[in-house]
């Protein structure tokens, strides 16, 4: 089904159809915790890394459902994976980094309500990507995700200083530029295709 | 998830948190929760009415179960269990609407799927069918539901009247019309996001100085 190449993926799921600019995927977390530049690039490595395992143990529970013909528990396994997974990073950085682990904070745990999580595990499923690929696939929507937050991070810190109407102070500004960069990322379209 | 103050500290009868969601706590438009399934599907209205009556459905069920198994769940794995029971829910709208309009199913795509993780059916469930009876619940979901719908509607509205220039698939302007087509793009739904937000804003700032 894909002839893709392994590059075409990871171009294609950070820049091209990047998870939050052109599928809105994890918009609590980048509205939430684009404030600040050092915060933005802490969460968007988590969430990186929870992606990664999360889609390659998604791979294999698919492979498995598909065994056992029960493809109506896809999601509640999914959910549960995500979940876990998310558990085990918290306590492996606690034991290992607890420096880390306290910057982090409560962003953690909330990175298993984080959309985009979920969603690379089911567009895998959906396009059918063998392991590697899905491999490639998550690391490219991480690395999209941390992009797309570091940029609007950097902008935000700027805005700061801007005198702008009362009324679009917040939510509404960061949107604002949320779409402009949604506009600049569709420049890419094409690339890697 | 900061709003509930008032339902335990006075008599609020059902109206009032019915109401409430509609507008005062609108989840969309005050709370700004659940925002990606609210920019993602409303490039059509019909997608976006779709969208917030899929939500509305597993918001009720779901307030319903927490608040009756509330007394039964552990503390500690509270979390876990309304992740569950969302999750089966939304697996049952899943199939529901492939059952119904394979169509429907296909433009919505995974963002069904996705209902899972919208913030807003978690935090209704853990800030307030966790601590109230069921017919408070019901009420509540009812109203958040309805006002998730409204304000994904306005946003659907907004974007297909002039990104296509129909509603409901109904022209609505004569042939020479020009479409936007950015506002059925992605950076179509933030801006217009954006806008509401700022009306919104206005017409608050206004009340409290009067």
């Amino acid at each position: 089904m894909n002839t893709e190449s392994l590059g075409a993926i990871f171009l294609n799921a950070c820049l091209v159809n990047n998870f939050v600019l052109a599928y809105f995927l994890g918009i609590c977390p980048f509205l939430g915790v684009s404030g600040k530049m050092e915060t933005a690039t802490k969460m968007g490595a988590a969430v990186m890394f929870v992606m990664l395992i999360s889609s390659m143990c998604a791979y294999g529970i698919h492979a498995f459902l598909v065994a056992i013909d029960a493809p109506f528990l896809q999601l509640i396994s999914y959910i549960v994976v995500i979940a876990s997974t998310v558990q085990l990073v918290e306590m492996f950085i606690k034991k290992m980094s607890p420096s880390l682990f306290k910057s982090l904070g409560i962003f953690l745990p909330l990175i298993t309500t984080n959309c985009a999580i979920l969603g690379v595990a089911l567009f895998q499923t959906n396009k059918e990507y063998g392991f590697l690929e899905s491999i490639v696939y998550a690391l490219g929507a991480g690395a999209g995700f941390t992009l797309a937050l570091v940029l609007i991070a950097g902008l935000r810190e700027q805005l700061n200083f801007a005198d702008v109407p009362k009324i679009s102070k917040g939510t509404a500004l960061t949107l604002f530029i949320a779409g402009i960069l949604s506009l600049c990322f569709m420049g890419f379209a094409g690339l890697g295709a | 998830m900061s709003n509930d103050s008032a339902s335990s500290k006075q008599k609020v009868t059902s109206t009032d948190e019915f109401i409430k969601g509609l507008w005062r706590d609108n989840p969309v438009f005050v709370q700004v929760l659940g925002m990606c399934p609210v920019l993602a599907v409303s490039n059509t209205a019909i997608n976006a009415l779709a969208m917030g009556l899929a939500t509305a459905f597993v918001l009720l069920m779901s307030n319903i179960l927490v608040s009756l198994l509330r007394n039964f769940v552990p503390k500690q794995v509270r979390i876990a269990s309304y992740i569950l029971i969302i999750a089966t829910f939304v697996t049952v709208t899943d199939y529901a609407i492939q059952a119904i309009s394979v169509e429907l199913h296909k433009s919505l795509g995974a963002f069904i799927s996705l209902i899972v993780v919208n913030c807003l059916i978690l935090s209704r469930a853990e800030a307030f069918a966790s601590k109230n009876t069921v017919s408070k619940s019901i009420f509540d979901a009812l109203g958040m539901g309805v006002g998730f719908t409204f304000a994904l509607f306005c946003l659907g509205a907004v974007r297909e009247i002039l990104g296509n220039g129909s509603l409901f698939d109904i022209a609505l302007f004569p042939e020479g019309f020009q479409s936007w087509i950015v506002m059925i793009l992605p950076a179509g739904g933030f801006f217009t996001l954006a806008i509401w937000l700022l009306i919104i804003n206005k017409i608050q700032t206004r009340k409290t100085k009067l």
